[in-house]
């Protein structure tokens, strides 16, 4: 079997990443993965070394290499999983459960993950939820982007953690960038970056120190690890735009590489230059009636919405913490 | 022949035959795809010989 080498150190390579021109093997890989991660955490002023951080956790490959790459960078990084509830015929979330918890015990056996079971919380699962919901019929991604978004920034708020970390990469990133150019929209563009910065009270600092790897990346970076991920897609995501969108944006990179981060680079860069400055968010925020997160609209919020006439228990956070 | 395996499918194609272009005669992209052998990552360089049995994996999630 013949293949290319790493440019280090001369063994087989175990990828070559066309847009960099660059071929590593197992241990260059991992080391490479793990500089450039702190690179981008200190170019885009994530947060310091000595900041807790929360790692919302997915059981997917995004997720858990980065919480890996940030337990291995020595961070102080905590996990969050969110139980939605999704079965879709292959006990999608149940399964991803047991990948988060067993990274844990095979990895990290003394890291701690944050578990909230979002059925267990409010009495309903996302599909239940979507089910009766106008936002939702149908098809309950836009239940759940808002549940996620709104559960992730409390817990994060509530237990005192400096920063909430996601593991978007590049394609997911240019994928949004690629849907909000082709519609123009130009509120969502503006607040499009690596950094989204607590700028008002109830809001958790958010940032994705893997938006500058492919996704290909991200999911090497599991399997040389011996990551066990959840390989399966959402059942609800089958069809989803984002995927046809990064199928499109895929087609150009197999025909020039480096298309996809050029794309996404000379956007934050013409961002830097002020392109968009008009367009910033000047939205005024209230503090939602019943939970105090920030809020466009005057009394609750979107997420306090979906549960009105609907009996929620008022008695904490409802996180488990296992391992 | 090699055995290639990617989700629920399974065949077989002829050896001396790169990783890309075993993926790109397969009618996937080799931007969205990895190759595994023997549970070891490859590169998409890598020539595969007769008797090599392979495990491609979609790398692309969404939603």
């Amino acid at each position: 079997m013949k293949g290319m080498r790493c440019r280090k150190c001369g063994e087989l390579a175990v990828i070559n990443m066309r847009q960099h021109r660059l071929a590593l093997c197992e241990t260059h890989f991992v080391e490479w993965m793990r500089a450039n991660t702190q690179r981008f955490i200190e170019k885009y002023r994530m947060f310091k070394p000595d900041e807790r951080v929360l790692v919302a956790v997915s059981g997917g490959k995004d997720s858990l290499a980065l919480w890996d790459i940030l337990l291995a960078l020595g961070y102080n990084a905590d996990g969050l999983y969110l139980g939605l509830g999704i079965d879709g015929g292959i006990g999608y979330s149940d399964s991803s459960r047991v990948c988060a918890e067993k990274f844990v015990r095979d990895f990290w056996p003394d890291a701690r993950l944050h578990v909230l079971d979002v059925k267990g919380a409010y009495g309903e699962s996302i599909p239940e939820v979507a089910q009766r919901s106008n936002r939702g019929r149908g098809k309950p991604c836009s239940v759940c982007g808002l549940i996620k978004r709104h559960e992730m920034n409390r817990i994060a708020y509530d237990l005192g953690y400096d920063v909430l970390t996601t593991g978007h990469n590049l394609d997911d990133e240019a994928a949004v960038l690629w849907g909000n150019t082709l519609h123009w929209k130009t509120e969502y563009l503006a607040r499009q970056a690596p950094v989204l910065p607590a700028d008002r009270p109830g809001f958790a600092r958010k940032v994705k120190p893997l938006c500058r790897f492919y996704e290909r990346e991200t999911a090497a970076y599991a399997l040389v690890r011996g990551i066990d991920y959840i390989y399966d897609e959402c059942p609800f995501a089958v069809g989803a735009t984002s995927i046809t969108y990064k199928e499109l944006l895929n087609q150009m990179e197999k025909d020039r590489p480096g298309a996809k981060l050029d794309f996404y680079l000379s956007f934050l860069r013409a961002k830097e230059d002020g392109l968009l400055a008009q367009a910033g968010t000047s939205t005024d925020l209230h503090a939602c009636d019943r939970c105090g997160q920030p809020t466009s609209a005057p009394g609750l919020c979107a997420f306090c919405r979906l549960w009105e006439g609907h009996t929620v228990e008022d008695e904490g956070p409802h996180v488990v913490i296992v391992g | 022949m090699i055995k290639v395996t990617y989700r629920d499918k399974k065949w077989e194609v002829p050896g001396h035959i790169t990783v890309r272009d075993l993926i790109v005669k397969a009618g996937l992209n080799p931007e969205t795809i990895l190759a595994v052998k023997n549970g070891k990552l490859i590169n998409d360089g890598t020539l595969l010989g007769d008797e090599d049995d392979i495990k491609l994996i979609a790398v692309i999630s969404g939603g």
